[in-house]
């Protein structure tokens, strides 16, 4: 027993240990955010002599002009909610159309989403970009550099592992509570909304958090669809615009990157459990 | 004969319903908010086939009908997008990977044939970031998942502040690759910097030491994920086959060998898919922690296929860098496009030959 009880506290040393470790940059970020650009560059690794230094330093990053961070950080909110509620409702949708109608021929829409699965992004963004040039010329209507043309992009991105989930998800539910409804006098896009997407819920909220992970963080497609120094930019863009222009000013770039981390951070303390959740079931499917 | 023109006929005549629906779709909205009817279909007129065709199966109110229309309306958002975003420049690009199409002559590309990826193949720097993507994902593979395990191992052990733990090796993956890599970056230039020894010059400057700084990059990011995943599957081994093989005296590595790694070989083969995938996908964290990476010479393995005995290139030109280099700093967007279709059939080929593998491994409960 006691042999038992010396193991586990040795592990618990190690765990914690390595928990350290692994929050060790988080505080680098944390105490240099917290000084200006001189004691930056002299000791990274002290304390900071005035922590309201951070205050100061975020002041700046919103001050500067060229940075636009405020506009960059709603932007990055307006574009992720958007995308986020789209693809899921859309997906949804679609996926149980296509599970509901046993045909041929959604059997084959539904491989065709699949197969968008093991497209990676680079063998599509060339031609995305051109498209997206030939279609201003087409039809006279912007796509780069706007919103509904990131976020359609987003749709058209995400949609593929949205419907195979749903359509995983949708398969168990059973028949009779739809039928029920129609009996009931629900026309079909009611039973959708009125029955089958509450049901939906908690595969609803596994896509937010891996959609939402992957679109607030996302840098490439946001890059070539807005650009950098557009009027519209995320806050990637928004902090590599300031990381490529002010390279030796360190206290303003971790500033910038604690506030671009700082929310999905204080989101995961709070939904701690519906994150972790979501990310990994996501990932077994 | 006659019933497949007919079925023909009616496919057609479908197609072309489809793209009516959505206008079919806005006069009935108007007609709601005008209260008025504007498009009547008389049940009962007498109709030639095509028009019953047309009524019974799409405009009418049978329940066919209806049904045959929500599925066009639901369908149609994501689809669309899918196929207009995704699929139509996924095929467009096999075609101006064909082409000589560059920044300047867009629109008025020639067709050149395979010359494209005869270029690609006489490329030495393509084939020093494919070598190099390769040695990268295999340590990549190794040390994410190694690091993953012993850390699934470690917090699924009786520890009081085991949730905590794990809360905090998934932290860095909340946070984005290019963000993370400015972070790493001040550790490298400034912090490690600051200690001295073997930390300065900073290790981002040497081809080598890079190529190390970013494997720990990544697995600091990477590797709490995949721990979610291991995490998963131990918890889902059943209690019973422990204590039976404690009781028949198995110690700890044994039961480690026999019980606990086949019963997580389906998480691992999800966990090597994934880790795979990023590894050949990764693209921001290089961009924010060195931009490519310092100058470094080709290796002689490189060289001696592309008879080049010198030779500079950058030392963290893994291929998704170099696409989007070759295209946007280059211009040379056919050969890009080559490069990214060259890419992707790689990455397939590679990531079905591992499932299948590890699939064959797995043991069924």
């Amino acid at each position: 027993m006691k042999t038992r009880n010396f193991k586990l506290i040795i592990l618990e040393v190690l765990g914690a240990a390595l928990l350290l470790l692994f929050a060790t940059p988080f505080f680098v970020v944390l105490i240099n955010a917290s000084k200006n650009a001189v004691e930056v560059k002299d000791f990274p690794l002290s304390l900071p002599d005035k922590p309201l230094q951070l205050f100061l330093n975020i002041a700046e990053v919103f001050g500067r002009d060229n940075i636009n961070y405020l506009s960059s950080f709603l932007n990055s909110i307006i574009i992720t909610t958007i995308s986020l509620i789209a693809i899921g409702v859309f997906s949804a949708m679609a996926a149980w159309v296509l599970v509901r109608t046993k045909k041929t021929y959604s059997f084959v829409i539904f491989m065709i989403f699949l197969s968008g699965m093991v497209l990676p992004f680079q063998v599509v963004m060339l031609p995305l970009v051109r498209l997206m040039k030939t279609l201003k010329d087409i039809t006279g209507i912007p796509f780069k550099d706007t919103y509904h043309g990131i976020i359609l992009a987003y749709i058209g991105f995400g949609a593929p592992l949205s419907v195979f989930l749903f359509h995983g998800f949708i398969k168990s539910i059973p028949m009779d509570i739809e039928e029920a409804a129609i009996i009931d006098g629900c026309s079909k896009p009611q039973v959708f909304f009125k029955i089958i997407l509450p049901i939906l819920k908690p595969i609803f909220v596994t896509l937010l958090v891996l959609n939402g992970m992957w679109i607030w963080n996302d840098y490439l497609l946001p890059l070539l669809v807005l650009g950098t120094g557009g009027d519209i930019q995320t806050l990637p863009l928004s902090v590599a615009f300031l990381a490529g222009n002010y390279e030796k000013e360190w206290s303003l770039i971790l500033t910038s990157v604690l506030m671009a981390a700082a929310p999905v951070v204080i989101l995961f303390l709070f939904a701690q459990k519906h994150i972790i959740k979501g990310m990994t079931s996501g990932a077994i499917k | 004969m006659r019933n497949f023109g007919n079925k023909l006929l009616y496919f057609l005549i479908s197609f072309i319903i489809i793209l009516i629906l959505p206008f079919i779709l806005i006069i009935r909205i108007f007609e709601k908010i005008i209260k008025k009817d504007i498009l009547v279909f008389d049940k009962n007129k007498e109709r030639t086939p095509v028009g019953r065709f047309i009524h019974d199966k799409w405009l009418g109110e049978s329940y066919s009908a209806q049904n045959n229309r929500v599925f066009v309306y639901f369908l149609f958002p994501s689809f669309g997008a899918f196929l207009l975003f995704v699929a139509l420049p996924f095929l467009q690009g096999f075609y101006f990977s064909l082409t000589d199409w560059t920044g300047l002559n867009t629109g008025s590309e020639k067709f050149v044939r395979f010359d494209n990826y005869i270029s690609i193949f006489k490329d030495y720097k393509f084939g020093y970031s494919f070598y190099r993507t390769a040695i990268y994902a295999i340590f990549n593979i190794i040390l994410i998942n190694v690091v993953a395990f012993s850390l699934a191992s470690l917090v699924t052990q009786n520890l009081k502040g085991k949730n905590f733990y794990r809360a905090g090796f998934f932290m860095p993956n909340l946070i984005g690759g290019l963000v993370l890599g400015y972070i790493w970056k001040f550790i490298f230039d400034k912090v490690l910097f600051s200690f001295g020894g073997m930390f300065a010059p900073s290790l981002l400057i040497d081809g080598q030491s890079a190529f190390i700084a970013l494997l720990v990059v990544v697995t600091w990011q990477y590797a709490g994920y995949i721990m979610m995943i291991y995490i998963a599957a131990i918890q889902n081994i059943p209690q019973d086959l422990i204590e039976a093989s404690q009781i028949d005296g198995a110690n700890a590595w044994q039961r480690l060998k026999n019980i606990t790694m086949p019963l997580v070989a389906q998480a691992f083969t999800v966990a090597m898919f994934l880790t795979l995938v990023t590894a050949f996908k990764q693209f921001d964290t290089v961009v924010s922690l060195t931009q490519g990476g310092p100058a470094t010479l080709l290796p002689e393995v490189i060289g001696s296929i592309y008879n080049r005995s010198f030779a500079v290139v950058k030392s963290l030109d893994l291929i998704s860098i170099n696409i989007y280099d070759e295209a946007f700093t280059y211009n040379s967007l056919g050969i890009g496009q080559a490069k990214a279709i060259l890419f992707f059939i790689i990455l397939l080929a590679i990531a079905l030959i591992q499932v299948y593998y590890n699939k064959k491994r797995e043991v069924e409960l």
